[in-house]
């Protein structure tokens, strides 16, 4: 589409949202479309100010289209620092607000609404953008094509921010479906939708129209998130809507299997958003970085079918001890502890490309962080198959040790691998020779591991002793503590963990510095990683 | 053995040169698991206990659920009690999969920074509610939750809640004609012990009628949050409960 039709096209759009805004059959839905037509009208003002005028006659000179289109990986990259920030500071206000109960703020920024904003801020903006825009790194390099469908790419990432912005914004308002993971409205779920098709399209279409025979192991697990994701996405928000022009809708299933439904969909969130995902990453980005091909073929074949089959069993260890039938428990649980094996077949694939180049690891600290997420990977991939042992579960489940292993798992595994491959992008794509500082990745690796280790180990200690005040009897046959007895015994542990989790965001403020640098072309003098020994003295001016 | 390994790696192979085979092949993989755990609990018959006692929500207390669902409160109270000797002690009886089967959406919830709320319902008086909601740390001082005050200033619109009722008929709840033509009206004869609540009690058995937020003149938010935690856990009877009867 030439600029000026979609210029016409989103300012028509905004003319709808316009509409709905004035007709919503409630408030929520009115200010909701309110914010829709703002965003709309802000975008096709600044559309317009693009469109390229020619004088009669003369050509305007077409885009180069020849060359893989890198232009929405970098949008990609800058919006997933972006997001990153917005999510992990939300993340870093909700653990103050349980420290400090006073910074709610009703009723916008209550800890019930900042919540969610929270969880899909991180998985959705921060680690969809991320997964956006790697795949379309690596989609066009390993295929040797340019991204199928033009302008394709281009409205699947302005759709996808358009999709968050309107769940955000839903968020704070009080528009919720209530379901973890899942909370935003059936209209912007439907616009989700849309968007998830065209992003499968350009990704099938590249693969389809690639000129390499071999599809690459990353693609495999890229496409199988895309279809994945899209299915888990569909299934579980069917609902049924009070009014076309409303924002309330009702979930199709009811109880018990909304309960299963739910968490097959939020399990294989992390299951497919959060690690088949990532690891497409893994597999394009470790290697380069190392400069090694992939340890093993065959492990690679094996620990993807077994990971994607897997993985859909394992939704109802959220359910250990509830009303959901025992069988399906028990299934969900061996499912589960079967799971460790193609996890850990990722991860050992991935540490053992690192054979015969480990001292990379004294000089090169994007390759440190690269490798650390997989350590975590491996740590919360084992504790993941532990928890869902129902004994364990039955101490570990409704206390704070789930958010400890969530946040190993997302901070860890997802976080790092993402700002390794955005370390690894950004010099390619803005033509820069290297990074600004190498010594400031080294900074963030050193903040964000400290950070997680932080965090998750007070996670456990607060979990675990939660669990077991609550179960804690006397010599009388008497329950010992009151609920707020253990609430109050949180306090001094959320303290802490916004301390840890501050110690993240710092790291990934000190990122976005040395990435700002880059991209303006900066680069910083320093002695190399690794040889501070032999450095500085003979550089002294002569006396 | 080693031949047999190479001929799987060559018919990989194949797969690794068709894109068409990798979308079908990987789709299939991820839909089995979904089909054989949750298909079952459709039309396995024991899934949901038979007891009595449950009815769908009163007007009142489905406008008062969405509120618990708007405000987020599943993101720290669970609705689901374990057959564990302290969470039973500490919070009653079980819960039964029967006592959620008009929830949509479920809100089991999955983390407990606060207490249960499954059997909340005729614990604590309307009064420790209201202030409770108002600002926790006024009952309860070492409380870390949100302050909801803004609850009672919000009136409440009478004019959609029929078709609220509609909306949960499409899905299964079983409302009839008659509730879904007086939905406006039990609305605010539950708030309103003046009004002849006849018609509440009628079609919604042990319905709570109360003035919960203590004003008579306005039907606010807040009576209808009240309303819907004072039911939370009361329908079922287990006088006439036989669990035996209902192993799953």
């Amino acid at each position: 589409m030439s600029g000026m039709t979609t210029a016409i096209t989103v300012a028509v759009a905004a003319f709808l949202a316009l509409l709905g805004a004035a007709t919503g059959q409630d408030e929520l839905f009115r200010a909701h479309f309110w914010v829709l037509f703002t965003v709309l009208t802000l975008a096709s003002i600044v559309l317009l100010r693009r469109v390229k005028f020619a004088a009669a006659g003369q050509a305007i000179v077409p885009e180069d289209r020849s060359s893989y289109m890198d232009g929405v990986v970098r949008y990609g990259v800058i919006a997933t620092l972006f997001w990153g920030t917005a999510g992990m500071l939300v993340g870093v206000i909700v653990a103050s607000q349980l420290a400090w109960p006073d910074l709610n703020i009703q009723p916008w920024l209550n800890f019930g609404r900042l919540r969610p904003l929270h969880t899909s801020a991180v998985v959705f903006a921060f680690g969809g953008n991320a997964l956006l825009a790697t795949s379309f790194y690596v989609v066009q390099r390993t295929t040797r094509a340019r991204l199928w469908g033009g302008d394709l790419a281009w409205f699947v990432f302005w759709g996808y921010q358009l999709f968050i912005v309107m769940a955000a914004t839903g968020y704070l308002l009080g528009i919720t479906e209530g379901r973890e993971y899942a909370e935003p409205e059936w209209y912007v779920d439907i616009w989700l939708t849309v968007v998830w098709v065209a992003y499968l399209i350009v990704f099938l279409g590249t693969l389809v129209k690639r000129k390499e025979p071999h599809i690459y192991v990353a693609n495999w697990f890229y496409l199988s998130f895309i279809v994945t994701v899209a299915m888990l996405h569909l299934v579980n928000n069917l609902s049924m809507p009070v009014s076309l022009l409303g924002s309330k809708s009702y979930s199709a299933f009811a109880g018990v299997q909304d309960a299963l439904t739910q968490w097959w969909y939020g399990h294989n969130a992390v299951g497919f958003f959060l690690t088949a995902g990532f690891l497409g990453m893994m597999y394009y980005f470790i290697p380069k970085q190392a400069n090694r091909p992939i340890y093993s073929y065959r492990l690679s074949i094996i620990h993807f079918w077994a990971l994607i089959f897997m993985y859909i069993w394992a939704g109802p260890h959220h359910l250990h001890y509830t009303a959901l039938p025992d069988w399906a428990q028990t299934l969900g649980m061996v499912f589960s502890i079967m799971l460790w094996m193609p996890s850990w077949g990722g991860m050992i694939n991935g540490l053992m490309t690192l054979s015969g180049a480990w001292d990379k690891l004294r000089t090169d600290p994007i390759l440190r962080m690269l490798v650390m997420s997989l350590a975590f990977y491996g740590m919360s991939t084992f504790e993941g198959p532990l928890m869902s042992i129902k004994a364990v579960n039955s101490l570990s489940h409704y206390t704070d040790w789930t958010i400890g292993h969530v946040h190993s798992g997302a901070l860890g595994w997802v976080g790092m691998i993402s700002f390794g491959a955005i370390y690894f992008l950004v010099p390619k794509l803005w033509g820069r020779t290297r990074l600004y500082s190498l010594r400031l990745v080294n900074w963030h690796f050193w903040l964000a591991t400290l950070g997680i280790v932080v965090y998750a180990a007070v996670m456990w200690v607060s979990g675990i002793m939660q669990g077991l005040m609550w179960r804690e009897y006397d010599d009388q046959g008497f329950l010992v503590y009151s609920f707020v007895e253990s609430t109050a015994a949180m306090h001094p542990y959320y303290v802490m963990r916004v301390f840890g989790g501050l110690l993240y965001l710092v790291g990934l403020l000190v990122m976005i510095f040395n990435i700002w640098k880059t991209i303006r072309g900066d680069l910083r003098e320093e002695v190399p990683m690794g040889y501070e020994h032999i450095a500085t003295p003979e550089l002294k001016p002569a006396e | 053995m080693a031949n047999r390994t190479h001929k799987i790696l060559d018919w990989h192979g194949n797969i690794e040169r068709n894109v068409t085979l990798l979308l079908v092949l990987s789709l299939l993989v991820v839909t089995i698991g979904g089909i054989i755990e949750i298909a079952p609990l459709f039309w396995l018959e024991n899934t949901i206990e038979k007891v009595k006692g449950m009815r769908p929500y009163s007007p009142l207390e489905l406008v008062g659920r969405n509120i618990y669902v708007r405000e987020g409160c599943y993101t720290c109270h669970s609705q689901m009690i374990r057959p564990f000797r302290d969470e039973v002690e500490r919070y009653g009886h079980y819960s039964l999969a029967a006592e959620s089967m008009y929830d949509h959406p479920f809100q089991w919830g999955s983390k407990r920074t606060g207490p249960d709320l499954a059997r909340v319902g005729g614990r604590y008086s309307n009064d420790w509610h209201v202030q409770h909601l108002r600002n926790p740390r006024d009952v309860v001082p070492e409380s870390i939750m949100p302050p909801y005050a803004f609850l009672a200033n919000n009136d409440l619109d009478t004019k959609t809640i029929s078709a609220h009722l509609v909306a949960n008929r499409r899905v299964g709840v079983p409302y009839t004609d008659d509730m879904i033509a007086a939905a406006a009206q039990d609305m605010q004869a539950q708030a309103n012990p003046d009004l002849d609540g006849a018609g509440v009690t009628n079609r919604y058995p042990k319905a709570v009628i109360a003035n919960f937020d203590g004003d008579a003149t306005h039907l606010s938010e807040m009576d209808a949050l009240v309303a819907y935690l004072q039911m939370l856990g009361t329908l079922v009877d287990y006088s006439a409960y036989e669990p035996e009867k209902n192993e799953r």
